[in-house]
């Protein structure tokens, strides 16, 4: 493997992202919706305006557990299937470069392109709040914009396999779709459908891995256990043991859905 | 891997027994080809006969079922298919490429990933003639200038073998000209050129060789005029005289084994193996001035192909 075309590739595909402003565009839907939850969470309670930094990364993560994956998946479904329908992609398997490296450099591409907007949309909040955050709180905001850009990473991962995967790009994007609605929405259903048709036997450790199989709860487990004010809000947190809790061992798990995702898009990635 | 024998070593592209089957269907059948450097090598054939897969196994895009493929003297899918591939000039049929970059842009994008020197961009994009379009982005361009970017790009490096697929697509009869032009200096500095045309009548006078292909076999392979003498198909004589001459010189053509003869408004139309031909024309020549002209009609590579094909 050689690294200059994944470079070249990369650049390419930022590059892109950075011209058609899709960057700036998704980092001030993030500025915005989370400055709108900072101040606006509590408006259901009967208050309005700043409340405490916990609140308002308990509120992101429902936000961002949904937007991130729709906005990585929509950035990448295209990826590979887009090359393959506008003819171009045997073009570039016919360079000096292996598959590998075009679909790293794909991916490094739209991954720097999500987590500079992840980055600068969060951070700029951040710097808003300054005021506001003492130095745990500011620990744990990091930890929250770091999950968001692991998250981020491993929807664009999946989306990357399904672009591998699809004939055609209407495929793909409703493929990509799918996915948002099966680990968004359907996916947390099932698991609680299943505890409750086993009669809770299910229940305890072996129920608490399962969730382990999606990366929207690997998330929602890393915020929630970095913030002990929290765990309370959210009843999944007290069915969760606290093996799970370790951020080591969910960023890993967190990382392995970033990485076998891509390893068997290359396995599956025929011209 | 097979030794490479001296004869080889003159082929740009040599093709031993290559077959692709995927599963009951033989896209490639047991093709042998070889084509010297500095040819220009036409492929013809029906849509599915084989053309693209062919083209993609050369390309080490697909591998063979089986068969040995050398693209000039190596594999294209070796452990040094980079080196192999940095001499290959691709252009894919209908290829759309990047609507955000800009003429240059996109040549650089191809150059860097081809190794080839950055200064190269600027010069070939003058000898596509797209120089003044360098800085607008391809979405602005027309078919053609977008075919002739994608031609640019496949001249980056120092190929030594060109494989353009349908590369005419777009053009108009001026371009068209420029871009033959074009192949035949590359053929003078020793290029090789693959091309593929639905547009017979333009390879017809264009390559110096070409291949037939149908049902993934070759059915014939040769220039033109060798193509021609195999299939033995019959000239045309388009003789113009006056209708009540054309009974005169139906009995003069009578001894010979004429075939089809038929009125048209300008006189007789007749057909005649080639090896009659000279015997056709000294009884025509016998009538003296009663025949006013006379059309020799070769058969074109259009009703060769069928020939072969059908």
């Amino acid at each position: 493997m050689e690294f200059a075309p994944i470079f070249t590739i990369a650049a390419k595909e930022f590059h892109d992202r950075m011209r058609n402003r899709w960057v700036l565009a998704v980092a001030l839907v993030f500025t915005v919706f989370s400055l709108v939850i900072a101040y606006f969470g509590g408006a259901q309670q009967g208050t309005v305006g700043f409340r405490s930094i916990e609140f308002t990364i308990a509120s992101l993560v429902s936000l961002v557990i949904y937007l991130i994956p729709l906005i990585a998946l929509l950035l990448g479904f295209d990826a590979i299937v887009g090359e393959r329908e506008r003819g171009s992609l045997d073009l570039l398997l016919a360079l000096p470069i292996t598959r590998l490296e075009l679909l790293l450099g794909k991916y490094l591409g739209l991954a720097v392109a999500l987590t500079v907007s992840t980055v600068a949309g969060f951070g700029l909040v951040a710097v808003l709040l300054f005021k506001h955050m003492s130095g745990a709180g500011l620990y744990h905001y990091a930890g929250f914009m770091l999950s968001s850009v692991l998250l981020g990473l491993a929807f664009l991962s999946l989306a990357v396999l399904l672009s591998v995967l699809a004939r055609d790009r209407t495929r793909a994007s409703g493929l990509a779709i799918a996915t948002w609605f099966f680990f968004v929405l359907v996916f947390d259903l099932l698991v609680l459908g299943l505890l409750v048709a086993t009669g809770g036997q299910f229940a305890g450790d072996a129920f608490a891995w399962l969730l382990l199989l999606n990366p929207a709860d690997v998330f929602r487990i890393l915020n929630v256990f970095s913030l002990e004010d929290v765990r309370t809000l959210y009843g999944l947190a007290s069915v969760v043991p606290t093996s799970l809790g370790s951020p080591a061992i969910m960023g890993g798990v967190m990382l392995l859905w970033i990485a076998v995702p891509l390893i068997l898009a290359n396995w599956r990635f025929k011209p | 891997m097979a030794s490479i024998s001296p004869a080889s070593d003159n082929m740009a592209i040599s093709l031993r027994g290559v077959s692709k089957h995927y599963g009951a269907l033989h896209a490639v059948d047991g093709v042998d080809l070889a084509i010297p450097r500095g040819e220009i090598f036409g492929i013809i054939g029906h849509n599915g006969a084989g053309k693209s897969t062919l083209f993609k196994m050369m390309l080490g895009l697909v591998p063979a079922t089986q068969g040995e493929i050398l693209v000039g003297g190596a594999s294209v899918t070796g452990r040094h298919f980079r080196a192999a591939r940095r001499h290959l000039g691709y252009l894919p049929e209908n290829v759309v490429l990047y609507d955000n970059l800009d003429g240059l842009e996109t040549l650089q994008f191809f150059a860097k990933l081809k190794h080839a020197p950055m200064a190269q961009c600027a010069t070939i994009l003058d000898r596509v003639g797209l120089t003044h379009a360098g800085k607008r982005p391809v979405r602005e361009y027309s078919k053609g200038m977008r075919q002739r970017l994608g031609f640019a790009q496949a001249l980056l490096g120092t190929p030594q073998v060109l494989f353009l697929d349908e590369p005419t697509n777009g053009l108009d009869p001026q371009a068209i000209r420029d871009f033959y032009a074009t192949l035949r200096d590359l053929q003078s500095e020793g290029v090789t050129v693959i091309i593929t045309s639905h547009i017979l009548a333009e390879l017809q006078q264009r390559v110096d060789r070409l291949a037939i292909l149908a049902a993934g076999r070759v059915q014939a392979v040769g220039s033109v005029e060798a193509l021609r003498q195999q299939t033995r198909m019959p000239l045309t004589f388009e003789i113009e005289m006056i209708a009540s001459d054309v009974p005169a010189a139906l009995q003069a053509l009578a001894p010979l084994a004429t075939l089809a003869p038929e009125s048209i408004p300008t006189g007789l139309r007749l057909q005649c193996p080639r090896e009659q031909k000279m015997a056709v024309l000294a009884a025509l020549t016998s009538l003296g001035d009663r025949v006013r002209d006379i059309k020799l009609l070769e058969p074109s590579l259009e009703d060769v192909f069928f020939g072969f094909s059908a």
